[in-house]
């Protein structure tokens, strides 16, 4: 059987350009929640975000160092995002440069929850206001969500498997999940798999806030405003960014003495069939979706030492809570699970990807990311360690990460060391 | 230098990302400069947007560089 190991990463979050910095900050426990820049938000319910820093701020995101200038003009800022995090990916796993047997075997599977939101919302205005003659010649293609595999596979000759995945706020994880698939089937010996996203603009904001997924409530303190489990929590806050791994067969990376960071052992999917966006109030789908990655893995929820949870900070996560108990019975003792939502508020299309990477580093630096702001758990959380607060050296062998998205569509990886 | 060349050039510099010193009169838009033809749409939106004139298709099938630009602006705009 092929296996599928993780030999690349790439990131662009609230609290960094790349994969160290983020990582760092992270663990310092540090928030990038503030007030909304992107745009005059005095109008809206929701007034704070998790914004990838300007440049010429000390963790911020320079988009001239990967995305050519014309491109960045013509395509919305996830697809900018996305670009930039494949080409850290390729460039951390050694595959910037390769032969062309290589790229017909190398592909993208790089997916959003939303796509290009903020384009469609401009490029709306000018044809309200300026009418049709003056909408661009590039809307289109620089809003749609498989985009980012395309200009991606354009910009490194990639040949393979060009695919995106659209589940949603899963779809980071079942883009990963999915090209692992690739993998093993033999579709290819590469793949970039990840996802990002870029929705904090008028609409966006106004869209979530109307739907009361949105913390409208901790204005005046953003920081404070993502806060998975506690009680006081009140709906996420909308992050943006992108997360990039290069998956790649295991004996193809072993035979180039590529660093190995982990393998992707197990991946679940599944469906509510309940309701658009909320969770089932027993979910189900999410337990059989964690049971599902298990029993790919062949582990048990013994083997599995950090869970980072979808965990948006709404009233959901008391609920995820409750399907992880039932799933790891007296496994729960031992296990961390944390929600790096916290700290970087929700990536939607791009969780799942950015948090994967996060999962992959505690096992690289045995230590487990915090949930910030969690000052007084909600009933339900007893006896489960959700790491408060700081982050904390422990043995991590294996990692759970849980994505679940509007729709009802839910995703759980399963990924562990490779001695 | 004509006030509309200065123009044109500083647009197509903007647009297409090339150095200003490659955006010669009889430099080609597509030969030279590295554009497409969803870039020349682009271009030409942009040149009516600045000079206020009405670029139709016809006529903007029939710019390939730069003085083709300069010489249409230059005959029509108001």
């Amino acid at each position: 059987m092929r296996r599928v190991v993780v030999t690349g990463l790439g990131l662009v979050t609230p609290l960094g350009a790349d994969v160290e910095t983020t990582w760092k900050n992270i663990l310092a426990s540090k928030s990038g929640a503030g007030p909304i820049t992107k745009f005059d938000a005095s109008d809206q319910k929701c007034q704070i975000a998790c914004e990838v820093k300007p440049a010429d701020h000390e963790y911020g995101f320079d988009a001239s160092k990967r995305v050519d200038p014309k491109i960045q003009r013509q395509v919305d800022p996830f697809i900018v995002f996305g670009i930039d995090a494949a080409g850290q990916a390729l460039e951390d796993a050694g595959l910037v440069e390769m032969d062309e047997e290589t790229k017909l075997r190398a592909g993208c599977s790089i997916g959003s929850g939303i796509g290009g939101l903020p384009g469609i919302e401009s490029e709306s205005l000018v044809l309200a206001n300026r009418g049709p003659g003056r909408v661009s010649p590039h809307f289109v293609h620089g809003r749609l969500i498989n985009l980012i595999s395309g200009q991606v596979s354009i910009k490194y000759g990639l040949k393979g498997p060009n695919h995106a995945v659209v589940t949603a706020c899963s779809t980071g994880a079942h883009s990963i999940g999915d090209a692992a698939r690739m993998i093993k089937d033999d579709d290819a010996d590469i793949m970039l798999a990840g996802g990002a996203e870029s929705t904090i603009c008028p609409i966006g904001i106004a869209g979530f806030a109307q739907a009361r997924a949105l913390n409208c409530s901790y204005n005046d303190r953003p920081e404070e405003a993502s806060r998975p489990y506690d009680q006081d929590r009140d709906g996420f806050v909308m992050g943006e960014g992108a997360g990039v791994l290069v998956l790649e067969e295991y004996e193809h990376a072993k035979a180039r003495g590529a660093k190995i960071y982990a393998e992707v052992v197990g991946y679940g999917l599944s469906g509510d069939a309940y309701h658009v966006t909320a969770p089932d109030p027993e979910m189900d789908g999410a337990y059989r979706s964690m049971a599902a990655a298990l029993k790919k893995a062949g582990m048990t929820p013994a083997d599995i030492d950090y869970i980072n949870a979808h965990g948006t900070s709404t009233m959901a996560d008391t609920i995820e809570l409750g399907a992880v108990r039932r799933l790891f019975g007296e496994a729960m003792d031992s296990v961390s699970m944390s929600s790096t939502k916290s700290a970087i508020g929700h990536l939607l299309g791009g969780a799942g990807a950015v948090e994967s990477i996060f999962c992959i580093l505690a096992m690289r630096d045995q230590i487990v990311p915090p949930t910030l702001n969690l000052d007084t758990p909600s009933e339900g959380c007893e006896g489960v360690d959700l790491v408060p607060k700081v982050a904390r050296s422990r043995e991590v062998r294996a990692v759970l990460n849980n994505s679940f998205g509007f729709g009802g569509t839910n995703a759980s990886l399963i990924m562990k060391k490779v001695d | 230098m004509s006030d509309t060349a200065d123009r044109v050039k500083k647009i197509v510099v903007e647009h297409l990302g090339v150095e200003a010193d490659k955006v010669t009169e009889d430099a080609s838009f597509i030969d030279d400069l590295g554009a497409d033809s969803l870039d020349i749409v682009e271009l030409v939106m942009a040149f009516e947007e600045e000079f206020g004139v009405e670029i139709p298709d016809d006529a903007a099938e029939k710019i390939s560089t730069v003085s083709d630009a300069i010489k249409y602006i230059d005959e029509n705009k108001g």
